[in-house]
């Protein structure tokens, strides 16, 4: 069995987000860009499957300019066996990205494919389920525990209140919650193996996707910002200021 | 055109988030129209129908439905969406999970999260655990939507619209139910409770944790929450994670109990009314959200703050 995997290249985990002066976006210039830490989870658990020997291939994929490439070979480090690049200059919202995905789903008919839940710029959690609709697949998210066996799929899901159990006929889409695993440490013997890996690129009109954005942004603004209140002293002076002032006790 | 709210349910009552949703709905232009898919759901229906603003309710009843499961939820969306010029969901586990199938079948985006109406086809939303806010507008002829609950009040009573029933959908049979462990508790629920009290990695066990905060929620009649560090620490469960991958929280007051508080925690509960934070580094971020910061260490101070109130 396949196991497509796939990968967004977003502001790194630990960099602030800016916002530019003119409104129009967040300012990336210089900025560190890494793999979207919940894909990074989706590669591991692929990667630990077929160390199981419950798949037999890793393909990572991923949809954005060039240096995505990078990306890929992050996930190759990590075990991914070869790589696609969709490869376009113009911004990809998830329902083009989606689309994307059911194109490479149709010509490498994987019997899994694993996402992040959500991609940690744009936060909008919906490829996933996205690519589940259009490919006519049964899916599950915000997986915190992933079984394959005997053609189905047994997934632990986060939900508001705890944990649910569902079982999925393969092909399945699988979207990844934070607990589902801990990345491995890529060592470098494993990044320089993965420059040797192949990696294909394509454009979306090989695929015969249209991905013009279906949003437009008007404006990228600073949230109203929280002045910084002030310090008590001990606990009887709190205690008073949210019976007197606050009125929230 | 008409505005369809996607309830969430347990079947026999609403879940709190579907009062906030009907408010963003109302905002949208049009009647507001609840659709129940559910089994045996005919409490949450007459629920629906007592919501101030809502015209009309559609109570799908199908053994189908009984487990929420996304592909039939969706699939009985869809069944209706054709005629609604917005569909609306809470952004809930629920809400996030079926929505986006409802958009990619009816091929138009879907608008994550919205925090504000500005006009029908245009809205606000968070970017980047909340560190930035887009205005966006969408063209598609229906408007799919998760709606970020602590934007939006909750909608009153004194509603009284027709429950219509609708056909119920059949069972994908690609997906099954296997079973939940869902926490039972007498708490009020994280996302909707008055008062929150949360812990961080500081509260160094699990033990210490129940032990130091939970005699103050007692007190306070608040919800438990907690940093991702906490959690992933295992000194709390994985659904009181409040941040940018967890829950979103805005109550009326949040009291962060040795949380340091990194920018995706801040995510989480930077709307709430007013903000507490107990942590004895003078130099933690989450004093520059807190309304009241209190330098001390928690392990004395928060027992002394159950006594004292």
């Amino acid at each position: 069995m396949k196991i497509l995997v796939c990968t967004k290249r977003v502001l790194d985990y630990n960099v602030k987000a800016r916002v530019k002066a003119d409104g129009t976006g967040i300012d990336l210039a210089g900025a560190k860009l890494s793999m979207n830490p919940f894909d990074e989870i989706a590669v591991e658990e692929a990667v630990r499957l077929k160390e199981k020997c419950a798949a037999t291939e890793v393909i990572a994929v991923s949809c954005g300019v060039a240096q995505c490439q990078e990306t890929l070979r992050t996930a190759m480090a990590i075990g991914a066996d070869r790589a696609i690049l969709v490869e376009t200059a113009e911004e990809l919202q998830p329902l083009a990205v989606a689309k994307l995905l059911k194109a490479l789903v149709d010509r490498e008919q994987p019997g899994l494919v694993i996402l992040g839940k959500q991609a940690i710029d744009d936060d909008c959690n919906q490829t996933g389920q996205m690519l589940a609709a259009l490919a006519d697949l049964p899916q599950a998210t915000f997986a915190s525990k992933v079984e394959v066996a005997g053609g189905k799929a047994k997934v632990t899901r986060e939900v508001d209140g705890g944990l649910e159990t569902l079982e999925v006929t393969l092909p399945a889409v699988v979207t990844t919650d934070l607990r589902l695993n801990e990345p491995r440490y890529v060592t470098l013997p494993n990044i320089m193996k993965a420059k040797k890996k192949p990696l294909e690129t394509l454009k979306p009109a090989d695929l015969g996707v249209d991905v013009a954005p279906r949003l437009k942004t008007l404006k990228v603004s600073e949230p109203p910002k929280r002045g910084a209140g002030v310090k008590v002293p001990d606990v009887a002076t709190l205690v008073a200021k949210l019976k007197n002032e606050a009125k929230v006790i | 055109m008409a505005v369809l709210v996607i309830a969430e349910h347990d079947h026999g009552a609403l879940k709190g988030a579907t009062l906030n949703t009907v408010t963003a709905a109302s905002q949208c232009g049009g009647e507001v129209h609840v659709l129940v898919a559910g089994h045996n759901a005919a409490g949450a229906a007459q629920a629906a129908g007592q919501i101030a603003g809502v015209a009309k309710v559609l109570y799908a009843d199908g053994a189908s439905l009984g487990e929420q499961l996304a592909e039939n939820v969706a699939a009985q969306v869809l069944a209706l969406a054709g005629s609604y010029s917005h569909v609306l969901f809470p952004a809930t586990a629920h809400g996030k999970n079926v929505a986006p199938r409802v958009a990619a079948k009816l091929d138009v985006a879907q608008i994550s999260d919205i925090t504000k109406v500005v006009s029908p086809d245009t809205f606000e939303r968070p970017i980047y655990a909340g560190n930035a806010i887009a205005t966006v507008q969408s063209a598609d002829k229906v408007k799919v939507i998760t709606v970020r609950t602590t934007g939006f009040d909750a909608a009153g009573a004194g509603g009284s619209a027709a429950v219509d029933s609708v056909a119920a959908v059949g069972d994908s049979g690609k997906s099954a139910y296997v079973g939940s462990e869902i926490a039972k508790s007498d708490r009020p629920e994280l996302t909707a409770a008055k008062i929150v009290v949360s812990g961080g990695r500081a509260m160094g066990s699990s033990d210490k944790f129940n032990e130091v905060l939970t005699p103050l929620a007692d007190k306070l009649n608040a919800a438990l929450g907690a940093s991702r560090a906490a959690v992933d620490a295992g000194y709390a469960p994985n659904d009181w994670q409040v941040g940018q991958t967890g829950k979103i929280v805005a109550p009326q007051l949040y009291i962060a109990c040795g949380i340091s508080g990194a920018i995706q925690h801040l995510a989480g509960m930077k709307d709430s009314k007013v903000i507490v934070a107990i942590n004895k580094d003078p130099e933690a971020p989450i004093f520059s959200v807190a309304d009241y910061g209190l330098e001390a260490d928690l392990f004395a101070a928060v027992p002394e703050l159950v006594k004292a109130i």
